[in-house]
């Protein structure tokens, strides 16, 4: 924008309007508005799963404040986290707010995040020029994992240090340097008063710090090529010659930022409803065993990831170790993860979205969502929730089934990724509309 | 280090939640029946607080349950505290281990790690066993180090257990039921009605907050409701020229 124009007041007639041309022109104040806001041009056939994205960066934000008063309280060392949570609890006013509204709020941002990565599948989002910003999703979703790993070890309960134990020595198992890199991640030999008071300052600082800087990115990326929608066409493509403007296309603000409200209020009553009624979720957001203060000396029964581990925790436990080594296991976990960075490259359909694919890409996708949430599900139950086979059956006899339910789900999960350059290129498509349906 | 992971990884799970595996009755609580919480506040501080402490429990907070400060310090504060202070006990960690084997555990947070179901059925399941150190025994937590605290009200029961044989498979069937014995000072719907009010005030105390968020509860949620037909109102109205 030239240095004249700048000049200019820039919101026409209003009381701020002197303000805001001051502030004008020192900081490209409205120049962002219009890029990011209000001439951000969205198509306007964005259905139900387009409301996670900005919810996921609502998450993200209730999760830093609610942090904030957290961190005011909370005191980052093994004599004393156990019950300063539980001082937040019970003498700290609104403390049991705080404290639920951020538990909750854990578990409600891998909701938002997996539901958003569902849509990113299922119409084609991570499609060329979108490759970048799904990296940055991915990387996100990985930064997520960490935060959320790093943030459940300090309340410093039972399931808090045992899962910690667990997680730590998956690294532990990586060949040769395994053992020092374990060491190096606890600072001590076992998970201790020096590993809290890392994993505090990686919760509180360094991951957050990552995870804004990744959203700014993500968001960044998405605003330079535009917004993908259900289906899955170019509204570039078509720019109405009067106005310069995609047909398609409608300003963010003000339609979709109404819209999103809407979607807010909606996830508040979900968010709240929890926070209220139910926060320990029947002990899928706080576990039972979390209420015990972390000892050492005692190996609880039942050691569980929260379930938004689940997934991969079932796939570690279906592999058997090989070579007197649980590595496989680990690294298969670590695959199932990482593959989602090569889905722009993997997939060769010509159509973006799955309302024009073929029977072929919607089977295997069926299969894999199927078999992430019963994955899931076995991550949360015991090796033997659904028995052992007899001896007489065949290859499995004597085998428990949930292992090789399990199994049978990593080869489905993986074959999702890794067939997909055979399935997509071979699919009965239907063509893409010219324009978006709405 | 990675025997440790195997056996985690591995080992099918020992025991299921409860580690007798016995059916947990339902608990009769209700947070907001006051009266119960306060005749549970007086049973825990007389027979539990002796052994079991409430670290994070201040007494003050008894005030919750409708008590003055007077009426706490009055019957309920023996080992001359302060209102102000939690509820320790005095007993020495390793008195209390060379006692019992181990040290009663602090049951701040009981009613959580716990299910009142558990505890409800748990403190009704005691019963003689001439084997155990203590001379007594659970059907819930086998082996459990605690003696039956609360016999004088509830009696003795012992622990019958009848075998017969399954006329069409030959297998046997093991039939256990708890028999009671030895009458104590209270029958046995008041004495399930005692460990109620105990089961009752233990869930309390292990999240005081939880009637002020039922309440504030459903004040968020009304206005919550209020904001989403205004979100959905604005909504439509901006939404109308769009085609």
């Amino acid at each position: 924008m030239a240095a004249t124009e700048k000049k200019l007041p820039v919101t026409g007639a209003g009381p701020f309007n002197g303000v805001l041309t001051w502030v004008d022109q020192r900081f490209p104040l409205m120049a962002l508005w219009r890029e990011h806001a209000a001439e951000y041009y969205a198509p306007k056939n964005f259905n139900f799963w387009y409301y996670f994205g900005s919810l996921a960066a609502l998450c993200l934000v209730i999760q830093i404040v609610s942090g904030i008063f957290l961190t005011m309280n909370y005191k980052p060392a093994a004599a004393d986290a156990f019950a300063s949570v539980e001082y937040i609890m019970r003498d700290v006013p609104g403390g049991w707010f705080i404290r639920y509204v951020h538990s909750t709020g854990a578990s409600m941002f891998f909701i938002t995040v997996y539901l958003h990565m569902v849509r990113g599948l299922m119409y084609g989002s991570y499609r060329r020029p979108r490759e970048l910003i799904w990296i940055f999703g991915v990387v996100i979703y990985l930064a997520l994992m960490g935060e959320a790993f790093f943030g459940y070890l300090l309340p410093w309960g039972q399931m808090s240090f045992w899962g910690a134990q667990v997680i730590i020595n998956l690294f532990g198992t990586v060949p040769f340097i395994g053992e020092a890199l374990a060491v190096w991640i606890r600072g001590d030999y076992n998970v201790s008063d020096a590993t809290l008071n890392r994993f505090f300052a990686l919760h509180v600082i360094a991951l957050p710090l990552v995870l804004c800087g990744l959203v700014a990115a993500h968001l960044m990326a998405l605003h330079e090529v535009g917004s993908n929608n259900p289906d899955g066409v170019e509204i570039k493509k078509d720019i109405d010659p009067v106005s310069g403007h995609p047909r398609d296309g409608i300003p963010f603000h003000p339609y979709y930022t109404v819209k999103d409200m809407m979607g807010v209020a909606v996830f508040l009553i979900v968010f709240c409803a929890i926070v209220f009624f139910a926060p320990e979720m029947g002990g899928y957001f706080l576990e039972a065993n979390n209420f015990i203060p972390a000892d050492s000396l005692k190996t609880p029964l039942h050691i569980a990831p929260v379930w938004y581990f689940t997934p991969y925790y079932a796939m570690l436990r279906a592999i058997p170790p090989m070579f007197n080594s649980q590595f496989p296991g680990v690294a298969v976990m670590g695959a199932a993860v990482l593959i989602f960075f090569f889905v722009p490259w993997l997939d060769r359909g010509r159509v973006k979205s799955i309302r024009y694919r073929g029977t072929r890409y919607r089977v295997f996708f069926a299969l894999f969502i199927v078999s992430f949430l019963i994955l899931a599900y076995l991550g949360t139950q015991p090796p033997d929730v659904w028995g052992s086979f007899g001896e007489g059956v065949p290859i499995v006899g004597g085998g428990v089934v949930g292992a090789w339910v399990a199994r049978l789900l990593t080869i489905l999960y993986f074959a999702f990724f890794l067939l997909m350059p055979w399935y997509t290129a071979r699919d009965r498509e239907r063509p893409e509309p010219l324009r978006v349906t709405h | 280090m990675k025997k440790i992971l195997a056996i985690l990884l591995l080992a099918p799970w020992l025991a299921l939640a409860n580690e007798g595996g016995e059916r947990l009755d339902p608990a009769p609580i209700n947070p907001h029946d006051k009266a119960s919480l306060q005749r549970g506040a007086a049973i825990f501080v007389n027979n539990c607080l002796n052994c079991h402490s409430a670290n994070v429990m201040r007494y003050g907070r008894l005030e919750d349950l409708g008590l003055t400060e007077e009426q706490i310090k009055a019957n309920l504060l023996f080992a001359g505290d302060k209102v102000g202070e939690s509820m320790t006990v005095a007993m020495d960690p390793k008195v209390a281990k060379a006692a019992f084997g181990v040290v009663p555990p602090d049951l701040s947070l009981i009613g959580r790690s716990r299910s009142p179901d558990w505890l409800y059925t748990y403190l009704r399941s005691f019963y003689r066993d001439p084997n155990s150190k203590t001379g007594w025994n659970n059907t819930v937590f086998p082996n459990v180090a605690m003696p039956h605290v609360l016999w004088p009200y509830q009696g003795q029961q012992a622990l019958q257990v009848n075998e017969r044989m399954d006329p069409n498979t030959g297998d046997k069937i093991e039939t256990r039921k708890l028999v009671l014995e030895q009458p104590g000072s209270l029958d046995r719907v008041q004495y399930d009605r005692y460990v109620a009010d105990l089961v009752n005030y233990l869930a309390w105390m292990a999240e005081p907050a939880q009637t002020a968020r039922h309440s504030w509860g459903i004040v968020a949620l009304f206005f919550l409701a209020l904001f989403f037909i205004l979100a959905w109102l604005l909504k439509q109205e901006y939404w109308k020229d769009v085609r």
